[in-house]
Order: structure tokens, then sequence, then C-alpha cells
């Protein structure tokens, strides 16, 4: 019976191959196998949004994506985004605009936020509310954090 | 909240799925987006003794144009829906309801097949296949057949489709020129379920189909709702009051949000403003 | 003059300033050190059984099968545990009357909530303690579950605890004045009316986690926990498990948001130490979400007969309540359950002047999640219960709202004064907040607007409440009734021989900003580029002893420590340097790093080279002069039993009366909580504040059924706020410094939460009056405002 697999993907530019168990999500296998734990877990069904990574260049739920689905795949976590994602304008943005606090919520915001500027949106408030809807945070009340994203939308397209 | 354990199998081809499901010793279970199925594992609400991916199956995958018909494969993800220029030409009722599906981390996993597969009664398109009048491609080691949406669906997570069987398409049929469509809902939260939401189909004979979701066990037609409002063509005032009126013969379930009677009150209110939006385009 | 009183003659350079965190950067590249990020060599994981019943007789647990799973290490059921632990008893001395009988990590006999441990596998890893938990078979015998509030008071109500002759667990009145007799008066009308407020709970998004390492040999056991106050669970690991207290370490790296969830102590976190301690080897316990739900302290869950009475003139003659909540089937442990309605007997109608008042508070046992102190500990409902009343009162004598708190109000120059109840307040500003509010809502464009709405049938509302927030408390909060809690916090200041600042605090960071504005304070008060100053918080084999945090004291108590620790290194240094340069102290001063001429802000002598002299050359120095280039200053609150502040809300709500849905169009928030040491960190605070009442107020709710099984323990059924549905929150302050300290900062953590609750509720209300109904109970839910409506 296949209850473990060998995989092979790009994490942040970088190549591994390793042995999984099958049930093992991809959430647990960046954190725990790979040490990438950038990518936080906060509810394991889905809803929270803090696991959000970047996998073949859309985002997904790591907690709800098996590390054996992610095989020839490649992946982006918080730790690549300011080089892989070219996001260290809207990185800054967050951190001048304290659009984090416990920062738990962070490496799904960040994924969120990228995907959004990415597809080119604009920066408005009520778009960009929409699009991290299923992103929680407990801790800002998300006014800050729009306010990064939208900054960071401005500084590019005066550009 | 880990996954109980399984076995795995990434078959290629749809005979392979079909050969493993025929094995009943393996207790296979589909996995497609798996959005809603990874939660049901994570919470050991669900148990299968093979995991059978067919996101490799590339038989499963694509929108494809037919002389009458939209044929979408069992693994396109919401996501390639809400781009395709094949979806806005010639599903508009689709495109309108995306939007409300979860949220984007989800939709870019989601799959059509999976949500038609398992029938969540709060999900929005059991509801558009309703009133489109669509059909299930099911494909099984015996053989394809055709299940039309209005038999297909049979309850809480219950569909017409066997443990042997595959959904292997969506049929849809291509809008019609002058076709109208409807569709709203509410929820608590932007990309909850709905409490209450709706789809309507205004036929060129203007005959109309209106299939609510997130009311009851299953998306439902309200057949009175149907025949008040077929064959007008002005939706004036006093028929959608009317037609309200005639939303009872759908057997209301409450959730944790809403009781039986506020989820009719609220049905009455998505179809209001459904109808509403159709007389305003 | 010299001393800490001049700190603030001169402009401050960082003090006062939006500076960001520098925690953030970290934070924002995935490096972040949370518990569940640990992996230690040889560790294995605790996965808890947990009962599915709310009350149930344990018979037996057979853990036969379950031993032979692959990866389970060990089993160890609650009987087990108890020989391991003393048991803990959640009361104070200075709550007289409050019961609750000694509890255990694991329950041993008979479990009292649906998620209360009763077993747990240690095992290699959770996947696989998960698999062997379903093979543990326990012989339960159930029992009628308590679970509604006001039925487990009525006699023939079954009783959790035997040895208890109901299931009450405390009660308690206050009495000023005589409230009937006032209210009986001809020209007073008296309001009344039955207010409910859910059950809710923390979500943290970082579920409660712990790593406990056993080092045979130092005989030390180190606690890694996402947690609020690592001396406290310092003393209670010592205590409870037979140990030294210096042979226990806890440490706290990130915390991924706590707000009162995350200070209180937890059975498995403590069954988890035990366990390292026996197998001397790590364990990790990270709870699950659905662990979370059921064993997190829940809060609120109150319900309130409310009455008020006024004069024509909007005059507030008196107000009372009797206030009945349920608090699970213990008093938590040791910061107690009672505390929540002992504040809302204290400082419901604080900020106003009335004469008269009777509250009485039941303290309920019931076989639910235990309830304790979480963010705003009573707040929400006592500034509700006077707010909302008021607001109500004020339409019954058809008042405006604001006009009616303007007659009430505590006047800004009565300071210093006693609420009715016997708070004692100073340098408070409820008028002053208020004028600033209504300056920034613009409320008369508000009311117009509201008018021309309801002609198109759209029903908009206006809601306010002032309110007082408990912040910076002193010994009489928790350590006058034995509580092993420090309200006094200590920090260390150390100058490095590169001339670089090393700070530690014993008051704690989860996302606050409490890193941040101790930088700021120290690189202010002592002299140096906030770059250079290195910061350290959360370990008790490091930090100075002290509180941590809770009761929003972060920054007005290890603030001024701080800010003393840092002025006394500064003494130290000028004397030194006076000596090295032949000059007099008082004619020098610190400023980016470098010594200079106090008047003609001539560079003298860098800090690096001056502690070069002192670490690596001290021959240069008079043998007498021995400076040690390190200070330490601890500090309480002593004038005062807490430091109140204030603040004044409004919310702009739009009521859809088909679905009952509620909108929040805007919040406003003016807050007074003196010095604010960075406006953009308060500002959030009181944001996330306000949304956390936003929650309080429209979503959150624990539904639970009538055997106490918890309906909604998922995060996709129990609603939190989200992006979409949160309003635009605007910010402003008053600063009005207390005297207590040189800082003259107060808390502002809870603020929000305390207040946005009454004022949505105020808002929709007002948003129904022309629709001749209103609804009294949180979350106000569309199903709940459909009720109200009479539309179904």
């Amino acid at each position: 019976m296949n209850k473990t697999a060998q995989i092979e993907l790009i994490v942040n530019g970088e190549k591994y191959f390793e042995n999984v168990p099958v049930r093992m999500n991809l959430a647990d296998f960046l954190r725990n196998k790979l040490g990438l734990t950038g990518t936080h877990v906060g509810c394991e069904h889905g809803v929270c949004g803090a696991c959000t990574i970047f996998l073949d260049g859309v985002t997904a739920r790591s907690c709800l994506t098996l590390a054996v689905q992610a095989d020839e795949t490649e992946i982006t976590t918080i730790e690549g985004y300011e080089t892989d994602k070219n996001a260290s304008d809207l990185i800054k943005n967050f951190h001048k605009r304290n659009a984090l606090q416990c920062g738990y919520c962070t490496p799904g915001m960040l994924a969120s936020s990228i995907e959004y500027i990415e597809q080119g949106n604009p920066p408005d408030r009520k778009k960009v509310k929409e699009h991290i809807s299923g992103n929680y945070c407990r801790c800002t009340g998300y006014q800050a954090i729009v306010d990064a994203i939208c900054t960071t939308i401005q500084e590019r397209q005066s550009r | 909240m880990k996954a109980p354990d399984f076995s795995y199998e990434k078959p290629t081809t749809i005979s392979d799925v079909l050969a493993l499901l025929a094995n009943n010793e393996l207790e296979c279970q589909l996995l497609a987006g798996g959005q809603s199925l990874m939660p049901m594992m994570n919470f050991r609400m669900a148990s299968p003794g093979t995991l059978v991916d067919i996101s490799n199956v590339s038989e499963l995958s694509g929108i494809n144009e037919r002389d009458e018909t939209i044929e979408i494969g069992a693994m396109v993800r919401y996501r390639e829906l809400e781009l395709s220029e094949i979806i806005k030409a010639h599903c508009p009722l689709v495109a309108m309801v995306l939007p409300y599906v979860a949220h984007a981390a989800i939709r870019n996993r989601g799959t059509i097949g999976g949500s038609i597969g398992l029938s969540d009664p709060a999900a929005e398109l059991p509801a558009v296949l309703l009133v489109l009048d669509g059909k299930i491609e099911i494909t099984s080691e015996k053989g394809i057949r055709l299940e039309p949406a209005r038999t297909f669906f049979k309850g809480i997570y219950e569909t017409s489709c066997e443990p042997d069987e595959l959904i292997t398409k969506i049929i849809l049929p291509k809008k019609h020129l002058k076709q109208k469509f409807g569709f709203h809902e509410i929820a608590r939260r932007h990309g909850d379920y709905a409490m209450a939401g709706v789809c309507i189909a205004q036929d060129i004979d203007l005959k109309v189909r209106v299939a609510f979701f997130g009311v009851a066990d299953r998306a439902v037609r309200s057949i009175a709702v149907e025949k008040l409002l077929s064959g007008n063509s002005d939706l004036s005032e006093q028929l959608i009051k009317d037609a309200q009126n005639a939303l009872n013969d759908i057997e209301f379930e409450g959730d944790m949000n809403a009781g039986p009677e506020a989820k009719q009150h609220i049905a009455k209110v998505v179809l209001e403003r459904a109808l509403k939006e159709m007389k305003n385009e | 003059m010299t001393g800490p009183a001049t700190v603030f003659d001169k402009p401050t350079d960082y003090i006062g300033k939006s500076i960001p965190r520098s925690d953030a950067a970290r934070l924002l590249r995935g490096k972040g050190r949370y518990v569940d990020d640990m992996q230690l060599p040889r560790m294995v994981h605790a996965v808890f059984l947990r009962s599915p019943y709310a009350h149930a007789k344990i018979n037996a647990i057979d853990i036969s099968q379950a031993m032979k799973l692959p990866g389970v290490v060990a089993i160890y059921t609650g009987k087990d545990i108890a020989q391991h632990v003393e048991p803990y008893v959640g009361v104070l001395s200075h709550l007289p009357g409050l019961r609750s009988p000694a509890q255990y990590p694991l329950a041993v006999d008979v479990a009292r909530w649906q998620g209360e441990p009763v077993a747990v596998v240690i095992c290699a890893s959770r996947a696989l303690g998960e698999d062997a938990l379903e093979h543990i078979r326990v012989d339960y015998e159930k029992l009628t579950a308590v679970t509604d509030t006001l039925n487990a008071l009525s006699p023939d109500a079954p009783l959790i605890h035997e040895e208890y002759d109901s299931n009450l667990a405390w009660k308690r009145q206050v009495e000023v004045g005589n409230l009937e007799e006032a209210l009986a008066q001809d020209d007073v009308v008296v309001v009344e009316k039955q207010i409910k407020f859910g059950r809710h709970t923390g979500v943290t998004l970082e579920t409660r986690a712990t790593v406990c390492d056993y080092i045979p040999g130092d005989g030390q056991l180190i606690m890694y926990y996402a947690g609020q106050a690592p001396h406290m669970l310092q003393f209670i690991l010592a205590k409870h498990l037979d140990m030294l207290e210096e042979n226990v370490r806890v440490v706290a790296h990130d915390v991924g948001g706590s707000f009162g969830i995350k200070v209180h102590t937890y059975g498995d976190e403590i069954a988890t130490a035990i366990v390292a301690k026996l197998l001397k080897r790590p364990v990790k316990f990270t709870a699950d979400r659905l662990e979370s739900f059921v064993t997190d302290i829940h809060a609120r869950d109150h319900f309130v007969d409310a009455k008020i009475g006024v004069k024509k003139d909007g005059t507030i003659v008196g107000m009372g309540f009797n206030d009945f909540t349920g608090i699970g089937p213990f008093s938590m442990y040791p910061r107690t359950s009672a505390i929540e309605c002992n504040q809302i007997l204290n400082l419901t109608g604080a900020p106003y002047q009335f004469e008269h008042y009777h509250a009485v508070g039941h303290v309920v046992f019931q076989n639910k999640t235990l309830m304790c102190q979480y963010r705003a500990v009573g707040h929400p409902i006592a500034m509700a219960i006077s707010d909302c009343m008021i607001e109500e009162a004020a339409r019954v004598i058809g008042m405006d709202p604001v006009k009616i708190r303007r007659k009430n109000l505590i006047p800004d120059d009565a300071y210093p004064t006693k609420s009715t109840t016997g708070m004692r307040f100073d340098d408070l500003s409820h008028h002053a907040c208020l004028d600033k509010l209504l300056e920034i809502m613009d409320y008369d464009a508000l009311l117009e607007d509201q008018q021309n709405a309801r002609g198109n049938g759209i029903y908009r509302g206006i809601g306010f409440v002032s309110l007082v927030e408990v912040t910076n408390p002193s010994p009489m909060f928790y350590g006058v009734g034995g509580a092993p809690i420090a309200s006094q916090d200590g920090a260390t200041v150390r100058l490095d021989a590169a001339g670089a600042l090393h700070i530690s605090s014993s008051v704690t960071e989860q996302g606050q900003g409490t890193n941040a504005i101790l930088q700021q304070i120290a690189a202010d008060v002592f002299g140096v580029s906030i770059e250079r100053v290195k910061v350290t918080t959360g370990d008790t084999a490091t930090v100075p002893y002290g509180g941590g945090t809770w009761a929003s004291r972060g920054a007005g108590i290890g603030g001024e420590a701080m800010l003393l620790a840092s002025h006394a290194l500064k003494e130290q240094v000028l004397d030194t340097a006076a000596v090295i340069l032949q000059a007099k102290p008082e004619d020098l001063d610190i400023a980016f790093g470098e010594i200079v001429n106090k008047g003609s802000r001539e560079r003298k002598i860098s800090l690096g080279d001056l502690a070069k002299i002192v670490y690596y050359r001290g021959n240069e120095l008079p043998h007498d002069l021995k400076p040690e280039l390190i200070a330490t200053r601890h500090y309480r609150v002593t004038d005062f039993p807490f430091v109140f502040t204030n603040g004044a809300m409004a919310a702009h709500v739009e009521v859809d009366t088909n679905t009952g849905l509620i909108k929040i169009l805007h919040f406003w928030a003016v807050e007074d909580c003196g010095r604010v040491i960075n406006p953009q960190l308060v500002d959030d605070q009181i944001r996330g504040g306000v949304v956390q009442g936003i929650g309080g107020a429209l979503y959150e709710e624990c539904v639970y059924d009538s055997d106490g099984q918890m309906q909604n323990a998922s995060m996709a059924d129990y609603l939190v706020p989200m992006a979409s549905e949160m309003p635009e929150i605007t910010v402003a302050h008053v600063e009005t410094y207390t005297k207590t300290s040189v800082l003259g900062a107060k808390g502002a953590g809870e603020a929000g939460t305390g207040g946005a609750p009454a004022a949505i509720m105020n808002a929709v209300n007002n948003a129904l009056e022309p629709l001749n109904c209103g609804l009294w109970q949180m979350p106000m839910t569309p199903e709940r405002v459909l009720k109200a409506l009479g539309k179904i």
C-alpha cells in the first residue's frame, strides 16, 4: 500500500526531494520536514487562511493540500516573498503601516495581498477587503492591512 | 486534527480511476480539489481506505464548447471557470455566482465536479445546475450515463452517484439570446455559505426555473414559484409579491445561522432581490 | 534639577512618535519563533483524549489496545497525572465567599465539560497520537448536564459538585443609597430591560502551545509557552509540581495573539510539564482548533435584568441590575472566574454621577467550558448596561443621547473623585473626549442623513458610549487576594562595550508592540539611536521579576520601570563621563550615542568609547569609580488601586430590515490613555479592540445544546469578524497624563473591546426606534433582528 511517497518539488527556488507519509498535509511538510516555519497553521480546516501559500503560482491553503499533491510543483512561502515574489515594497509597507501585530496571520495575509496585487487589481478598499476576507486577523481590525496593500498598489502605479 | 491514515493513488486515466473505484476492498474516496474533503479528513469525519487523487487525469480537464452545450471537465477549478471566456459568453449564471463561492484561495483549488459531487445544501453550483437544467456525465466500468441535475441531488451530501462511479463532465446548455438569469444570496460574512440564496432562469418561452440553496437538505426548486412566474414577460411588483407568497413548497431546514422560519423569510427576500435585478437589467 | 521628572523637559526623540516596530521586520519574513515552530531532539507529542460528554462519570479507562499502536510512548490517565500534582483551587481571599473545588489537570473520576482532558497519549507524532486516541476505551456513565445558568440555581438542578449545596460559586451585592425608594418617586421615569450577552471566546490565531523540557542533572524544567505571564506560571509549576521555583524556567518567545486567553492555568499544559518531567524528554502540546474552542477559556455569558431611573430633565437618579453568569464547572486558577462579574458590579455607570445603585451578581457553575478573563474583562457588559439603559431612558423622555450624557458625565474638573461604587478616579476627561468625538464624527450631518434615509425606508442609527477602562492595576487587583501575580514590573538597561543598549523587561509581547515602546522609552530617556536598543522579554531566566501582560499594564507599568531604569543608567553614565572628561555631570547629556555638552551640544565622547574605557581599560579610572553600566528599576502603582482611562466612542450602522443584517458604516473612538508613546501602535490597539468588540456585538457566540455540547466549535461555524464586514475606524486622542508616574501613560489595549458593543447596540436600537422595536441580545444576529422586527 502507498502510505508514503517520494516527492520532488521546488520551494522558494530551492529543490527538495523528500519521503513523506501520504497523509501529511503540505503545511506540516513545509514546517516540520523543511523547517520553513514561516507558514502558520491556524485551523486545519481551510477557514482562517494563515497557512495560505503559492502553489504553482496561485494561492492555496496548505492545510487542505497534501504534501504528496505538491509533487512536481513549485511553491512559494513567506520566506520567499521578498525575492521570489518581488514583494519587498509590500513587506516594507506592512512594516511601516503596522499591518501586523502578533504576526500569525501574516504569511497568509501576505499571500492573499500579493495575489491581489499581481492580478492587477485597483487600490479599491472594498475590493481589497473582499480579496482578503478569507484571511482571519484577530489583532489589527484589518484597516492597517488594507492601507498597506492600497499604498503598495498606488506606489507601483505611480512608478 | 490530523487526517487518519490512508493509501494514496494518483491514476492518470479515467479507466484506471474506475478500476480503483470498482475494487470495494480499497474503500476509495475521490480527491478532486480537496477543499471540502480535506477538512472532513482533518476532522476525522471522513476516513477513506484509499484516496484516489484525480488531478492528473487529463480527460477530466477543459471547458469545451459544443453546438448546444458547454462541457466542463469535472476537474475544472473555480478559478478556471472565473477566467474562462467561454463561461462568460455562454454560461453567465455560472459567472454571476462564482465571486460568491468561498474565498480566492479556495476557488483556486476547488473544482466543479467536487462541488456537484458533494451536494452541499448551501453551495451555489447545484442550484445553478438545477435552473439551467444541466446534466452530469457519470462514468463507471458499466458505461457512461447522463443524469439530469433534477434527479441527481438526493439530500445533504447525497447524490445518485454510486461508489463505483465517477463524475466526468458537467454539461450546461448554452445561453439563448433572450434568456435571462437572476441570482442573489445573503450571507452573514462575505464568502460564507449563504443563509439563503436563489438562482433563476427565464427561458425565451418565458418558462421560469427557480432554485434555492442554503435553505433545505439540498438545492431545491420551488415549483409553486416557477408556476407563478412562468409566462409573464413583466416582472411586476405585484407578481414579485405573489411569487414571494407562493414560496411555501420547500421544506425549510435551519442551520447555525438561522432557523427554518428565518430561512423562509430570507429566501423570500433573495427571491425579490434577484427578480428585481432581472427586471432592471 | 535632576531626576526623572526632567525627562519631558525637552522635546522627545522617540516617545510620542509612530516608529515602526523592529520585531515586525522579522515576522514579515517568516522568521517568528512561535512555540509550535520548535523541534527539539527526542521530542514527543502530547495528544489529549477529551470527554465527549459535558458531564459523565468515568468508570474505567482501558489503554491496552492503544499502547500497542505504532509510535505510542506512554499513556497517562487523569488518575496517573493526579499522582504527580498538587491540585489547584481558583479562589482569592478578596472575593469573600467564592468557592470552587480542587481541580486536577485531567478529569479524575468525573468529567465536567465537553473537552475536559481525561487521558494523554505521548507519541512520536501528533497524527499517530490521534490514531491512538481512537483505541482508548473509556467507560463513561453519562450524567445530567447543567447548562442553563438560571436553571442551574433552581433547587432541583443536579449538583455539579456534590460537596456544595447548590451550583452557586459566588454572589456579591453592591448597594449605595436606596434605589427602590429613589425610583419610586413620582418625577422619576423608570426603564427596565433584560439584556443578554452571548458566551464567546478569544480565538487567538495561534492556538495554545507548549514545549516542556526537563534537564536531568540540573533538575530544571523549561517550559516554552505561548503566554502572557511567565513568572506567574513559574510559580504555579513550582508549587504544583513540587519543585523549587528557581528550577523552573518559563520562556515566551513570539506569541500569536493572547487577549487574556493565554494567562490562565490549563490542565493540558500542566500535564505536558508533568510528562516531560516523568519521561525526561521534551514534550510538545499544540492545541488544535477543535480543542481551542472547547478548552480555551470562554468569556461573557451574562443574563442581566437592568433598570434605570431618570428625571424628565435627564438627570440619572440611579440604576441597578441583577446579573447571572455561567462560568463552567470550576473557577479558573489562579485569577478566578468571579472577576468579570466583580468588574461589572464595580464599573457599571462609572462614567456618570448618580446617587442610587443596587447591583447583585451571581456566578454560577455549569457544565460548559470554563469562563475567565478575556480582553476588557467585564467592561463590555458594564458599559452596555449603563450606556444602553441611558440611551433607552433618553428615548423614553425624548432627549438626545449626547445631551443626557452631558448632563450626567462626571465633570472634567471634578477630579480626584470617586464613582458611585467607590472607584477612585483621577485625570479623566469624559467631556473633552465627547467633544472631540462629536467633532470628528460630525454628529449633526449624521442626524440629517438619518432623517433623509428613513424617508427612503433605510434605517440607520447612531450610538454612543462613554467608558472607563481599568488599567495599570496595583496589588489590589490580585496580589492582595493571595494570587501569585505580580503587579510590579522591572526593567533592566545595560550598556555594552560597543555603546549599544540591551534592555529587558518583565512585561511581555504578544503583538501589541510592548517591545517597541520599551525600545522607544529607553532610547529616548537614555539617549541612543533606537536601532542600537536590543530588547529581551518573556524569559524568567533573564528578565527582572514581574507580572507580564494583562489588564493593559505593559506601557503604564512596564514603560515606567523602563523610564526609571534608563534614567538611572543615564545618571550613572554621566557620572562616569564627568570623571573621564573632567567635567560636571550636570553639564553633560547623552544624545544619539554620544556624551555631549548639555548647553552647546558639542560631542565629547561616544558611548562606545566610554564603555570600552570602563570594560577594558579600567586602569584609566580612579580606583573608587566602579561603574556597572547596568541599572534595574521596578515600578508599581501605589496611589490608586487602578489607573482608570476613559474614552468616548460612536457607531454608525445600517439595519437591513428585510434580512436583519447589520452593517457598520463607520466607527469613531476617542481615547484618553494619558501619554501616547507610539500613536500608530495605540491607534491600532484601539482598532483591533473595537473589531473584537464588533465580534461580540454582531457575530461571536459559543452555542450549546441542552446536553452541554458546543454546536459551533469550528471556524466555519463560530463567526469571527473578517475584513469585508469591518468598518473604517477613526481614532483620536485626548491626553491627560496620569500623575501616578513620570511617563504619564495609562493602558490602551482593551478600551475598544470594552466600549464597542454598547455603541453598536445603541446604534442598532437608534435605527430601530421608528419601527417601535429594539434588540437587547448580543450577538445581534440577523435572525434576532428579524424577530425583534416581528418579521418572523
